[in-house]
């Protein structure tokens, strides 16, 4: 069986985006409280990141779940690598485990103010 | 249709067999659980490997009928 076709739309992304958040909403407007702990978390360390609303886009949606292997959004990439969800994501904050990921992968964090 | 809490710790106990469970209903609406799992299955498994494992256990449900799982893991007590 030939995989879904929306799996190279998500391999193109992941790829084009060295920091990619697929989640319910926009970094901006997030829609669910697990996103929006997910972007705050990002925000605090000053990472750019591309958001994707899977809202608007159902394919996507079911999509990026079977590519993961992965039942929930929000969902992290950082340099083609899925990190995890928001639990995963808040851990890895709360510990400085999320910082170090960035610094060792090359991602520019934003000096803290 | 939500999930009572004790399906939820059955559900995980069978799947991961000596696990201890801890689950406390967030918002008193059976729907917005978070959960602590232990096991000594967990060690030397990454993060994402050890949620996986607990996703398995639930068998599809989560992302389904149960909307919102806050999910702690570990491999012992700290």
């Amino acid at each position: 069986m030939s995989e879904p076709e929306v799996f190279e739309r998500i391999r193109d992304e992941i790829g084009k985006n060295d920091v990619l958040l697929f989640m319910k909403g926009t970094p901006v407007f997030p829609q669910c409280g697990f996103s929006a702990a997910t972007v705050d978390a990002l925000s605090q360390l000053g990472v750019k990141f591309h958001g994707i609303n899977i809202l608007v886009d159902p394919e996507l949606r079911e999509g990026i779940k079977q590519f993961s292997q992965w039942p929930t959004i929000p969902q992290l990439y950082v340099k083609g690598e899925f990190v995890g969800g928001c639990d995963i994501v808040r851990e890895m904050f709360e510990t400085g485990e999320l910082e170090q990921l960035f610094k060792e992968k090359g991602v520019a964090l934003a000096e803290a103010a | 249709m939500p999930m009572q809490a004790d399906d939820i710790i059955r559900l995980i106990k069978d799947g991961i067999p000596g696990a201890e469970v801890e689950i406390q209903d967030l918002a008193g609406d059976g729907d917005h659980y978070a959960a602590t799992v232990i096991s000594t299955a967990f060690t030397g498994k990454s993060k994402i490997q050890q949620h996986q494992m607990v996703y398995g256990a639930l068998g599809g449900r989560m992302g389904g009928v149960l909307h919102a799982l806050k999910l702690t893991t570990m491999a012992q007590r700290p």
